[in-house]
């Protein structure tokens, strides 16, 4: 009832392949943006933009990154916690060294170190395929958080060796540091996490992301049709870690506040990729229902024993989270193995034809 | 010339200028070879007969070992209790295949392979829930494994060998040998490969699946437990131990996935070069720790090479 489509007719191929050719999408993506916008920064407590929004935006677009890479083009990677790890490496030298400059630009800017890496590390996947790819990449993360430990002009050779990041402004308003706002702090996330959806949205549905797809589905095929396989997977992966780069910046700018190599760790990597396949391989909304699941879930799990006045130690509830998370992922995967988003899928299709399903 | 000299010349002189130092640093780097083969095995194993990427084998080395030391602490005798957590990993073999594998007949690989983390955080939880976190001290003695140490004065140098490293390396020949003639001589061996060769063609002369995976993860359960006690003999029983099953990664790379024989040559291959890199090249050079990368970075560069591993079986596409 509220998803019907009939009166809606399509009189050209262009309108059929619009971004939305059901209306209702574009309204319902209108309610979601004014809430993110307006009714959630203005609602929202300290404990909730630190926990949960803040996060949820930076996670989906790490995901995104990984899931343009692997869920478009089809190449495993397990190195995604090293690409983060580059991107906010480079972001805090580009700082360090020029202060005059604008943060958000900074922001923006490392992800090309990212990508560059990333394009280093992508080269086997020219020749290396599957599963033994996804173990080359972890190559790229093990050297990667070794380097970020060994070589201190990376962080300034601090004592500590791990980085700050020091107090930015960006027109006079303090964006990132110790003394910065969560709001503004939320909203310059969420401002780069929006122009990044819809950049990765149009990417997929243009001739790169036909590409990428005919890549995934059968890369030999794809090169019979007259594919560029180098272009195709060298593209994927530097648009991929670019992506990952900017939003390893955010990670460590807009919301740690500081980081140390071992949080760029492998356990970072596996979350991302729990992220983008519960979502849904190959989707862009999934990636925002992953990040909410895997985000949201373990902070509901440590308010729950003690809403109900539970007598738990927080390191038996820590215990139980794990478990609960794995018994989750395989939940997921057993009843959907293709993502949320395709769940999402299948409910929008079958709000269509409510309540006359014949 | 300098940077040149140290890297070309200097280490190889200093290998020949001690080689008693060399002969302990290739025993260390055969030691830990031999257990990167162990669970790179039960990799193999299970990914021959399922094409399961197994991400757990590492935990479930960490969880026999637990079991095995918390089954002693309950009082029961040593080798009770070493039979007590094999039934423990054979009833995690059954669950598993029951629980997780059984729905996901059939999806492709790539979602397997997340429900083999899934089962792996679900293990730390598990594990850490009911033995704690803490580091625990492996019952080498009770279990009769030697502690002693065997000197050697090779070129009038010093050599040592620890008692329990030689008897963790018996062992694994020994299992290895006793794998070898099991997957080969028996009826369940010859299912198992017949079921890695062609899956439908085994169902289809009356091979159980199901039973099959049930066995191929207890012989994983088997193999772990053996490297839980190898390995916690040197390094103690903890949850740090999972971060060796990374190491087996670079192991299968090199061997190739469906290889028994590159598992175990890749083991050793890997065991020795990163020592002897991290020893003379990555600790004067590169300011130390080179193992947690080495064995990947060159692993890397043999698939360059040769994309399906070394001892792998040839990547043959059809359109």
């Amino acid at each position: 009832m509220l998803y019907r489509t009939s009166g809606q007719f399509k009189t050209s191929y262009t309108a059929d392949m619009a971004l939305f050719p059901v209306r209702q999408d574009a309204i319902l993506l209108a309610i979601i943006l004014a809430f993110a916008w307006v009714i959630l920064p203005l609602t929202a407590s300290e404990f909730a933009f630190q926990t949960l929004l803040i996060p949820i935006l930076i996670y989906s677009l790490t995901a995104m990154g990984l899931n343009i890479l692997t869920g478009y083009a089809g190449q495993l990677s397990l190195g995604t916690a090293a690409f983060m790890g580059v991107g906010a490496y480079a972001c805090y030298k580009l700082v360090t060294i020029m202060p005059w400059m604008n943060p958000v630009v900074a922001i923006l800017m490392s992800g090309f170190f990212s990508a560059g890496v990333g394009v280093m590390f992508g080269i086997p996947s020219l020749r290396i395929k599957g599963f033994y790819l996804a173990i080359a990449t972890l190559a790229a993360q093990f050297f990667l958080v070794w380097l970020f430990e060994k070589w201190a002009w990376l962080y300034n050779y601090n004592a500590s060796g791990a980085i700050q990041v020091p107090n930015l402004d960006m027109f006079g308003v303090t964006v990132a540091g110790p003394t910065a706002d969560s709001m503004t702090q939320y909203y310059v996330v969420l401002a780069i996490v929006s122009l990044m959806t819809m950049l990765c949205i149009n990417l997929t549905r243009g001739t790169l992301g036909r590409t990428w797809k005919a890549t995934r589905d059968m890369d030999i095929a794809a090169e019979l049709i007259g594919i560029n396989l180098m272009k195709s997977k060298l593209t994927a992966f530097a648009i991929s870690s670019y992506i990952i780069g900017v939003s390893g910046a955010l990670f460590v700018f807009m919301w740690r506040g500081a980081a140390e190599p071992n949080l760029f760790d492998i356990p970072l990597s596996f979350r991302i990729l729990f992220i983008a396949i519960i979502g849904g391989l190959g989707s862009i909304l999934g990636n925002y229902l992953g990040a909410i699941l895997i985000v949201g879930l373990p902070v509901i799990l440590n308010t729950l024993p003690q809403t109900f006045g539970l007598p738990i130690s927080s390191a038996t509830v820590e215990h139980l989270n794990i478990m609960i998370v794995g018994s989750l992922i395989i939940f997921f995967l057993i009843i959907e193995p293709h993502g949320l988003a395709r769940l999402w899928a299948l409910i929008r299709e079958k709000l269509m034809i409510w309540p006359f399903p014949h | 010339m300098e940077l040149l000299n140290n890297i070309l010349v200097k280490p190889f002189v200093d290998m020949v200028e001690a080689p008693d130092f060399l002969m302990q640093v290739l025993w260390e780097g055969l030691v830990s070879g031999i257990l990167y083969a162990l669970i790179a095995l039960g990799f193999v194993l299970i990914f021959r007969s399922s094409r399961i990427f197994n991400f757990a084998q590492g935990i479930m080395v960490v969880f026999a070992a637990l079991a095995l030391v918390g089954f002693h602490q309950l009082g029961v005798p040593a080798w009770i209790s070493v039979i007590l957590s094999l039934g423990v990993m054979f009833v995690l073999a059954v669950s598993i295949e029951r629980v997780v594998l059984r729905p996901l007949v059939g999806q492709p690989d790539i979602i397997l392979f997340m429900a083999t983390i899934g089962i792996t955080l679900f293990l730390i939880g598990f594990g850490e829930l009911i033995f704690g976190g803490e580091n625990k001290v492996m019952i080498t003695e009770e279990l009769g494994i030697p502690t002693g140490e065997f000197i050697f004065e090779p070129f009038g140098g010093f050599l040592l060998l620890e008692q329990k490293d030689v008897t963790a390396v018996v062992v694994a020949a020994v299992l290895v040998v006793a794998l070898l003639l099991f997957l080969n001589k028996t009826r369940m061996g010859r299912a198992i490969r017949a079921l890695g060769d062609d899956h439908q063609a085994a169902l289809s002369v009356g091979i159980s699946l199901q039973t099959i995976w049930v066995l191929v993860w207890f012989i994983a359960g088997i193999i772990a437990l053996v490297t839980g006690i190898a390995w916690g003999a040197r390094a103690g029983v903890s949850f740090a131990l999972e971060v060796i099953a990374y190491k087996a990664l670079p192991v299968l790379m090199l061997g190739g996935l469906e290889s028994i024989t590159g598992a175990i040559i890749g083991g050793l291959m890997i065991g020795l070069l990163e020592k002897l890199f991290e020893i003379y090249w990555g600790q004067p050079l590169l300011g130390g720790n080179t193992e947690t990368w080495f064995a990947f970075v060159l692993a890397l560069f043999v698939l360059l090479f040769r994309p399906q591993g070394l001892f792998g079986e040839r990547i043959i596409e059809r359109v």
